[in-house]
């Protein structure tokens, strides 16, 4: 940047698209709602005014998975719900992330059972998993941060093998 | 209330379990659609006991719609409610035959409440009670889906719970509580993991 920097009026500042688009993405997750469980419930109370999920710029939870970019899959999933949760992903546009929230969907908890999925990296790939029965607002917030991290060290160049 | 009726015997108050004194569960109580049950179809009671004040009466299976047709429509029954229906495994606990379905009644006048138990081998049918409580579907349905119980009669009798392909039932004895390996689906593709890119 030396040889350009400082050669333009004021007003003027030059970066990279990686940065440019990474500070884009990760202040602006939309979230699509995809409560399940218990988890939805602190899901739904860091949304509220006590935590408010609005300070990492999440609070626009979508009804439609084509108008997000993140999925925060609170709660159990059952293999019932297993094709349909692939389905709400498989429709929502690039660049996607996924938080598994909870024990449940991240390793399948308490529910070693025939009807339960055992860990929803089996259905969507998964970006941050948070620990936790549920976990509290403080902690989906981390994970949230955690995930903010990730996207920072996005690029748009192509991976040397695909 | 004026006087108390036999359905509101209630349980034994629980006591210090020493001595006499201890409560017995299966102590029998006063029960008036258990007697007008034994005066009007005394040859469809096979055996009668008592567990925590409710009766449980087993009933050949060949006649449990007539017993809950009479437990509904008789007025000093009025079973109305059928609080629930479900199947039992009972493998390990009697050589054959292999299931119970056990029907929970309760009377909203009397709050009175009977249990009734139909025995019935893998493979046979139980007629359906959806012409005496319409609710009873759904109940059949979830006992067919998870034990495999087949109802007679029944006007639907699909899976409820399970998704349609799947080809065993789950609460049997027999079917492994961890599921078996393809009742475990895996919908990851080779391109998720390839997804992003990110910087190290």
């Amino acid at each position: 940047m030396g040889l350009i920097e400082g050669r333009f009026q004021q007003g003027i500042l030059t970066t990279t698209v990686d940065t440019v688009f990474d500070w884009a993405r990760k202040n602006s997750l939309w979230p699509v709602t995809f409560g399940l469980a218990c988890c939805a419930i602190e899901m739904m109370a860091t949304g509220a005014s006590r935590f408010d999920i609005a300070r990492f710029g999440a609070e626009v939870f979508r009804a439609t998975p084509r108008q997000a970019d993140l999925m925060i899959v609170a709660g159990s999933v059952t293999e019932k719900m297993g094709p349909i949760l692939r389905r709400i992903y498989d429709q929502m546009p690039e660049p996607k992330w996924v938080i598994s929230m909870g024990i449940c969907s991240t390793a399948g908890g308490p529910f070693p059972t025939y009807s339960h999925v055992q860990g929803v990296d089996r259905v969507v790939p998964v970006d941050v998993y948070i620990p936790g029965c549920p976990p509290r607002p403080e902690a989906l917030l981390y994970g949230l941060m955690v995930l903010q991290d990730k996207i920072d060290r996005m690029t748009i160049a192509k991976p040397r093998t695909a | 209330m004026d006087e108390q009726k036999p359905g509101d015997a209630k349980p034994p108050a629980p006591k210090k379990a020493e001595g006499e004194g201890a409560p017995k569960l299966d102590a029998p109580v006063p029960s008036r659609c258990l007697d007008r049950l034994h005066a009007a179809l005394a040859d469809a009671v096979e055996e009668a006991s008592f567990y925590c004040g409710v009766p449980i009466v087993r009933v050949p299976k060949e006649r449990i719609v007539e017993v809950c047709r009479f437990l509904k429509e008789d007025p000093g029954c009025r079973m109305l409610l059928l609080a629930d229906l479900c199947g039992v495994d009972m493998i390990r606990l009697r050589p054959t035959p292999r299931f119970d379905v056990v029907y929970h009644l309760t009377s909203p006048d009397t709050h009175e409440r009977i249990t009734l138990k139909a025995a019935v081998a893998e493979g046979a049918e139980v007629p359906t009670v959806t012409g005496v409580w319409r609710g009873a579907n759904w109940h059949e349905r979830e006992a067919f889906d998870m034990f495999g119980i087949r109802f007679a009669g029944h006007p639907d009798p699909r899976r409820i719970l399970m998704p349609e392909e799947f080809d065993a039932f789950p609460l049997r004895k027999d079917f492994p509580l961890e599921g078996r390996e393809k009742d475990h689906g895996n919908w990851r593709r080779p391109e998720d993991d390839h997804r992003n890119t990110y910087r190290d």
